[in-house]
Order: structure tokens, then sequence, then C-alpha cells
């Protein structure tokens, strides 16, 4: 199944999509939350530029959310969540 | 392995350099760090026909000839060192350290959308314009299903329209120049008159508003954007006749920043170029004043894909003339291409003065508007720094921490340089740009593999 899953929530996904496009499309809009203002933050360059979308995929932190392609079985969370 | 040619990235300029220098009889690393070739412009997701891709032949044409050369796709170069080095990161998830030789270099690394601060901008759901064309192009999604664009330049045109084509409904798209002199300069490039009307055929069939002269002043939400609100600029650029306006994106783009990483690891002559952006300097034939640095696309100045496409190919035959000592081109090809930079080069030119970045923004910022998003710096922070004796951008940058954290300045280095210049009362220059663009190490990188990769 095409699919991953985030914060105990299955996410489809089409191969060869970003897990940050697959978060996206599944209405889901952030993942973490800014140490100092505690804002919460998604995608926003969406091209690697940013880090804005930094998620932690399979308990590897500090990952791309849009360059990581997403694979079948994933468990991605926000960095701030155990 | 020492290569002959490495080109850094592999978008139209970078496809173009390597395939001609390939084809001339170089042995070429392609090195790039997206997944697929193409860069931004030739984005495309894992099963695409290019059906609905502008020139896509093109790259086709270039795509298959990628044989010819090494492709080293999903490599993010992290600095490059004189002789030549390329050191990368290779892989997404268990990334490598990589070390590429070569005894030229092209650097053809593209460009990213320029960002403006304003309020309420770090709200998710608030993308940058070539973030949501991205997710469309490179992923089929649609960033939310209620879009405003804005912000400025013909390149929010086809982020409009693409997004209207996969289905959001498009709310309005905001320019916030009034470029009406520009589209009688069309009639001297028709090619660009055709795309341009076929844009206008698609902003009508999708019925999205198009507004000269309109800016969105702020972004409104609880966890997310929820509605933006567009003011008209009257004649004083004063903003008037505010209106709320529902939605679940804003894309927002004010043109683009070319990526100046491995030109200033390599003391490459930058300038300013007319949008106000730091550029490499080269010569005729895409020469840098580095010997054997070549810089092509959007790295010499921001044009779009056409001219990436002849800069390319102009740098990849200098390339293979310099190494082979004989030019693969006939004087008549060179001179065609020569031609023809030229003249997209004044298109670009005459684009940029059409859709300058409004000087109006830095007014609209409020005390606790985020200026660098990573260190979560905002305008009444960078203020502080400028009042404790802060004149350049780099004593900013160290007394307030704006652009130290993961973007390296990438997102707010334009709006800080610019913000310092003013703070301190005086006009911006290159060394404000450079102050915020120097990046010895390009990309997030394990100090093991530092320790050992001797950069």
């Amino acid at each position: 199944m095409n699919e991953i899953t985030f914060a105990g929530r299955r996410v489809p996904f089409v191969p060869g999509q970003s897990i940050g496009a697959a978060l996206i499309a599944a209405g889901i809009k952030s993942w973490r939350t800014t140490r100092v203002g505690a804002r919460p933050r998604g995608l926003f360059c969406g091209i690697g530029v940013c880090f804005d979308c930094l998620i932690t995929v399979n308990d590897q932190a500090s990952l791309r959310a849009c360059m990581i392609e997403a694979r079948p079985g994933d468990i991605v969370r926000g960095p701030d969540d155990a | 392995m020492m290569h002959d040619v490495a080109v850094i990235g592999a978008g139209p300029a970078g496809l173009a350099a390597a395939v001609t220098a390939a084809g001339a009889g170089l042995d070429v690393a392609l090195l790039d760090a997206g997944r697929r070739p193409g860069g931004q412009y030739y984005r495309h997701h894992a099963a695409e026909t290019g059906e609905s891709h502008r020139d896509w032949e093109t790259f086709a044409r270039l795509r298959d000839r990628l044989g010819l050369l090494t492709y080293l796709p999903g490599h993010r170069v992290w600095h490059v060192e004189d002789g030549f080095t390329v050191h990368a990161l290779r892989g997404a998830r268990e990334e490598r350290p990589v070390e590429v030789g070569a005894r030229a270099v092209i650097v053809a690394a593209g460009a990213h959308d320029r960002s403006l601060p304003f309020p309420g901008w770090d709200l998710p759901g608030v993308l940058t314009a070539g973030g949501a064309q991205a997710l469309v192009k490179g992923d089929l999604v649609t960033a939310g299903s209620r879009v405003v664009v804005a912000g400025t330049g013909p390149f929010l045109l086809p982020v409009a329209t693409g997004l209207a084509k996969a289905g959001a409904t498009v709310a309005g798209v905001f320019e916030g120049n009034r470029p009406y002199g520009f589209a009688r300069s069309l009639t001297a490039h028709p090619d660009k008159a055709v795309e341009g009307a076929g844009y206008g055929v698609a902003l009508a069939r999708h019925r999205i508003p198009y507004r000269a002269g309109h800016v969105v002043i702020e972004a409104r939400g609880d966890r997310e954007v929820e509605a933006v609100v567009v003011a008209r600029l009257d004649r004083t650029g004063a903003p008037v006749d505010e209106r709320l306006i529902e939605c679940d994106v804003l894309a927002v783009g004010y043109g683009f920043t070319p990526q100046l990483e491995v030109p200033l690891q390599l003391g490459c002559e930058t300038r300013v170029d007319v949008d106000g952006s730091l550029i490499a300097v080269v010569d005729a034939a895409q020469r840098t004043n580095v010997p054997r640095v070549y810089a092509a696309g959007e790295t010499t100045g921001v044009g779009g894909a056409q001219l990436a496409l002849v800069e390319g190919e102009l740098a990849g035959l200098a390339a293979a003339a310099a190494l082979s000592g004989r030019s693969p081109a006939s004087p008549a090809e060179v001179r065609r291409l020569t031609a023809r930079r030229r003249r997209l080069r004044a298109f670009a030119t005459a684009m940029h003065r059409a859709y300058p970045v409004p000087n109006d923004w830095m007014g609209r910022l409020r005390d606790d508007t985020l200026v660098c998003r990573c260190e979560e710096v905002t305008r009444a922070g960078l203020d502080a720094a400028v009042e404790l004796g802060a004149a350049d951008p780099r004593s900013v940058k160290l007394l307030s921490r704006v652009g130290m954290g993961w973007c390296q300045g990438r997102v707010c280095g334009y709006a800080a340089s610019r913000l310092t210049a003013a703070a301190t009362g005086r006009a911006p220059d290159a060394d404000d740009l450079r102050g915020l663009a120097r990046r010895p190490i390009a990309q997030p990188v394990r100090l093991r593999d530092i320790a050992t990769g001797h950069p």
C-alpha cells in the first residue's frame, strides 16, 4: 500500500511524491513548531531552500519533507513529537 | 575520479552545458540536487508524459543524451575547492559524502524565489510562488483549494493558471507593478507575446481576476492562513481600498535570487544585476574571472529558461574549446547563439525594469514581523542591532542572528540587506548582498564528513 503514517494517521501518496506533498494533499499544513515563538511551520519554498519543512522520518531527524520521496510504511512525525 | 568538466545543476542551463560539452568529446560529470533532471523549469512528476509542459521537446532531447555523460542526481554540492574538487552529499535519507574531481567547472545552480517579509508570512499555507508551482509540477498536488497569487513578475501567470488547471480555485492574481509599457515591448518578441496571450486566455477561461498595482499586505489566520488583506497602491505607492480575501493558500514571489554559493566560494567576481540580485560576472564565452570556471543561466542574471539554454550551450562550447584547444562549433554557430543570447538578455532586462521589487514593503513591517524565519528575528530585533552600531549585514547578522539559521540567509538575505542599508541611511550595494550570500558550507554537513573530506 502506498501509505505513510503521520501522528498515527494513515496518509496515502502517489509513487514519486515527496513526504511534504503527501502531507499537504492530506490537508496537513504544518508538522513542527518553532523554538522561540512556538509557531507552526510546514512547506514554504517547496524546493529544499528554506528548511521550514524539517521532519523526522523513521526516527531520522532534520530531513526536508519537500526533498524526501515517500516510501511505503514510512513513519513520519514533527521534530517536537516524541 | 578526474573528469574534464563538472557541471553543477541539471536545469536548462546545466543540461545544455553538459550535453554540449559531452557532445564535443569531453568527459562530463553533471551533479544535481534534484531527484529528476530538469531543474525548476522542467520539474516533472514520476510519470510525466510532457503533454502539458512548455517546451518539453527541448528537455526530452537533452535528457535523451544524458547517456553521453556521468549524470549524478540527488547530489547536493556543498563546497567546490580550487583545482577542482566538488564536494557533495549523495542521497536524501542515508546521505554519503562524495568528491568529484574536474579540470573545469560550469556553475548552473539556478535560482529560488525571492521573498519579502510581511505580517503573517510565516503562517502555514503561505508558500513561495515557485513552491506552489513545484507541488503541482513535481507532485501533482495543489497546496490548497482556494489560492491567492501575489508578488510581482510574469512568473505569477503560469503559477496561477497551473494551479487552476490542477483544480484549485484561484481567487486572484495581485501584481504589485503596473507593467503596461512592458506589453508594448513584447512586439519585438513574438514568442513571448504568444506565451503571454496564452496565459491571458487561461486566466479568462478559469475566471481568474488579474489586478495590477495591487499587493497583499497581510496574511491572517490562527494556525494557518485563512485570509489575506489585499490593497491597491495609489499613485504615491500608499495602500488604499483594503479588502479581505478568504483563501487557504497564498502563493507569493517577488522575482528570483540566483544561488551564488559556488561562485563566491571560488572567488568569482559578482555584481548587482538590474533586478537587485547578486550575480556572477561572465564574459562573452560565459567565463568568470577565475580560470576554467564558467557560469550559465540564472547564476549570471535571472533571464528564464530560453536564455539559460543558450548560455549553457555557449558555456559548454567554451569549456570544450579551452580543454581541447580547438572550438567544437563553427564561428557562424557561435555568432547565432551569441545573437540569440543578446536578444533574450535584452528582453530579461526590460522585464526586470517593468517588474521591480516594489520599494514600499519595508514600511508595512510591524515591530513583531519576522524578517528571518529560521532564527525568528523580528524587524525590531534587526533595528536593535543597528542601534547597537551594526552598519552592515554581516554585523547585523552577528548581533541579531538574522540569516544564521538553517537556510543561511537564502530566504531573508535580500530583505535583511535592504533593511540594514535603509536603517543606516544609505543605498544598498553588492557588499550588502555578499554579506548574507557567502556560504563556505552550502548545505548542512555532518562534522565527520568535513573532518574526512579535507575541504
